[in-house]
């Protein structure tokens, strides 16, 4: 009898919560795919890795990540990342979330986090819909798309969320799909190495639930949208990267470095202390 | 004090908003996240100053609904945290103290109680977040609430709520009112090494074994924190021993909110406390809490001189409710007389144990909360 050959990354998950939640064709599995490859490549020590999540299809990752995890309510991982980073500064703290999570009931806390420049790592699969309540229109829902609650198409502008991001102020900016797995995980490798606050954009297809209700009913046909439509366009301006039909930009808008919440906090308790002892 | 000096100790003058601060720090709090907002941004302005003076955290955050989501998210990674806000604040809390309650997140929670609904009368005292303390929150569960009535006891109650909090892993309440919050008195604050402290189980299995939800005797499961090398997974959705999510089992359901029901109902009795004034022969028994109990101390002295055997009650926990307690003095009694700066609140739990005697109940919203006279005409009243 032939052994079954563990996959050289299956350590890096949970395998008593498998078989996952997620429909076929979802580009979750390849965003969490990336995700454990770029933990691998870095060699990271995943005792000092915590990875948040909020309510959404991809809010599960957390669970399925084989390390410290947390999955809060519905738009407060980066919240509740905040107080994890705080608390202990040496932890790599990763928030992997969904759009509605992350920009409609937790847009708040993103743009304040970001603001701040707290050294917490931000990760949004964008699939333009909230999967899990069965695919409502939410921040990100291009306009004139067609979902549950839009049944006429969707006359709300959505979220530039790279724009967004680079205004509130991270330190880190990229946006792919899920095609571009290799350039995904190598910008993943580069958010776990930033010191700031970092987020990354991903177009995730959603074939079963957005798809279905705007004529890409597969998840190939979904990839074939992002592989037409894809320009990589490295430092470009970011007010300029909205989403359309016909072109996605995707690649690094913004890489700064600036000073970090946490770093300064603890400067600022060492020099209060140091006062104290002259 | 010297600014070598870390802890106070010795006689203070101060108010109650700063007792509550100073008692965080003796508590060994060393997070506080929150929001500005009357009457209880004393405390977070103190905490602004003193945190890190003594290497601790303090973070102002967006909203309520953040800090309340920081304190969890620091508990978690080890430290003793609190947040300190008012009714409105309250309000948009209670989604995440529910996942503090689901995930046994140890933290401590001040509410400052002001005149509500909404906005309501921000710089005036009320006691109508009561009810609120304790089902604020979607879903079954129980919480812990403390009641102080004096600067002293936001000192103190506020050290007894971060034990509680980390004996039972469960959110703890200080409930303060306005006036409490905000009045000056003599605070007497031991030498830090006399304070008795209580730190949350540790597991002591090996890493690998460890199940982060699977309690000991006392319902309470140890907690192993982030970076100590159990890798572990917590989640607000029903979840098992493991801390995976079964969404679907309606045996773990039932076993797990039992449990966090249970933990803290089981244990009633080693928690409540209260404050009893000539109670032996009482037969007109006040229950009063918070700042309304002076009041109603000071009408039982009056009413004694009169002749009338009236005494007090004065829960020191609101939650969980001290039922036993309660329903002994209501026995004993011939009356029950409780003022409440609310239209109603607590008085219900003591009606429901006081079965056929007869409670007179006295509201008061707004400014001032009630004088002594009026308690006293109320204990006057048919005795």
């Amino acid at each position: 009898m032939v052994q079954e050959a563990a996959h050289p990354l299956s350590k890096y998950l949970r395998q008593a919560m498998m078989p996952h939640i997620w429909c076929s064709g979802c580009g979750n599995g390849i965003i969490l795919n990336c995700f454990v490859q770029a933990i691998d490549e870095l060699e990271m020590d995943l005792n000092k890795l915590v990875v948040v999540s909020g309510i959404g299809c991809i809010g599960r990752a957390a669970g399925y990540t084989n390390t410290n995890s947390f999955h809060t309510t519905h738009g407060r991982p980066i919240a509740f990342a905040t107080g994890v980073k705080l608390a202990n500064p040496d932890l790599e703290v990763v928030v992997i979330s969904g759009d509605g999570d992350l920009f409609a009931i937790g847009g708040n806390h993103f743009i304040h986090a970001a603001r701040r420049n707290m050294g917490i790592k931000v990760i949004c699969a964008n699939n333009f819909n909230y999967g899990m309540t069965g695919g409502q229109q939410g921040p990100t829902t291009p306009l004139e798309a067609f979902t549950p609650t839009s049944p006429y198409g969707n006359i709300e502008h959505p979220f530039n969320l790279v724009h967004l991001a680079a205004a509130a102020g991270a330190t880190y900016v990229a946006r792919w799909t899920t095609l571009h797995a290799r350039k995904l995980t190598q910008s993943m490798q580069k958010l776990l190495q930033k010191q700031g606050f970092s987020f990354i954009e991903i177009i995730s297809p959603c074939p079963e639930i957005f798809g279905r209700h705007n004529k890409m009913r597969t998840g190939l046909e979904m990839m074939e949208w992002f592989k037409k439509a894809s320009v990589v366009e490295h430092s470009s301006d970011p007010a300029k990267a909205e989403i359309t039909r016909d072109k996605i930009v995707v690649g690094e808008f913004i890489d700064i470095e600036k000073p970090v919440y946490e770093k300064l906090l603890h400067e600022k308790i060492q020099a209060i202390n140091h006062k104290d002892e002259e | 004090m010297t600014k070598k000096e870390k802890f106070l100790s010795g006689a203070h003058f101060m108010n109650g908003d700063i007792a509550c601060a100073e008692g965080a720090i003796a508590a060994g709090c060393r997070f506080f996240a929150g929001y500005p907002i009357t009457p209880a941004t004393e405390i977070a302005e103190h905490l602004s100053q003193r945190m890190p003076e003594i290497g601790g955290i303090y973070i102002q955050m967006e909203d309520e609904i953040a800090s309340m989501a920081a304190i969890i998210g620091a508990s978690y990674t080890g430290l003793k945290a609190m947040t300190a806000t008012s009714g409105p604040g309250f309000s948009l809390m209670q989604e995440n103290i529910g996942l503090a309650v689901m995930t046994e997140a140890p933290c401590v929670v001040v509410d400052v109680m002001r005149g509500g609904p909404s906005t309501g009368q921000p710089t005036l005292p009320g006691q109508q977040d009561v009810m609120q303390a304790k089902w604020g929150s979607h879903g079954d569960y129980e919480i812990i609430a403390l009641s102080p009535c004096s600067v002293q006891e936001m000192f103190d109650l506020t050290v007894e709520a971060f034990n509680l909090a980390e004996t039972y892993r469960v959110p703890t309440f200080l409930m303060a009112d306005e006036v409490v919050g905000h009045m000056w008195e003599k605070v007497i604050i031991p030498p830090i090494e006399k304070i008795r402290l209580v730190n949350r189980k540790k597991p002591n299995v090996p890493h690998e074994e460890y199940l982060p939800f699977m309690p000991d005797d006392d319902l309470v499961p140890p907690m192993a924190c982030f970076g100590e090398g159990f890798s572990f997974h917590a989640t607000g959705l029903t979840h098992n021993e493991r801390g995976y999510p079964q969404t679907q089992s309606s045996e773990v359901q039932e076993r797990l909110v039992k449990r966090l029901c249970e933990k803290i109902r089981k244990n009633t009795d080693n928690i409540v406390r209260f404050q009893e004034v000539m109670l032996e022969d009482a037969e007109i028994v006040v229950i009063a809490y918070g700042i309304v109990a002076r009041a109603a101390l000071s009408a039982v002295r009056k009413a004694r001189e009169e002749g009338i055997k009236a005494g007090l009650l004065r829960p020191i926990t609101l939650w969980p409710f001290a039922e036993k307690k309660m329903a002994a003095v209501a026995k004993q009694a011939e009356r029950i007389v409780v003022p409440e700066m609310n239209c109603g609140q607590l008085v219900r739990e003591i009606e429901r144990v006081a079965k056929e005697k007869p409670v007179t109940f006295l509201p008061k919203l707004g400014e001032d909360p009630h004088t002594p006279m009026e308690i006293l005409e109320a204990i006057r009243r048919n005795s």
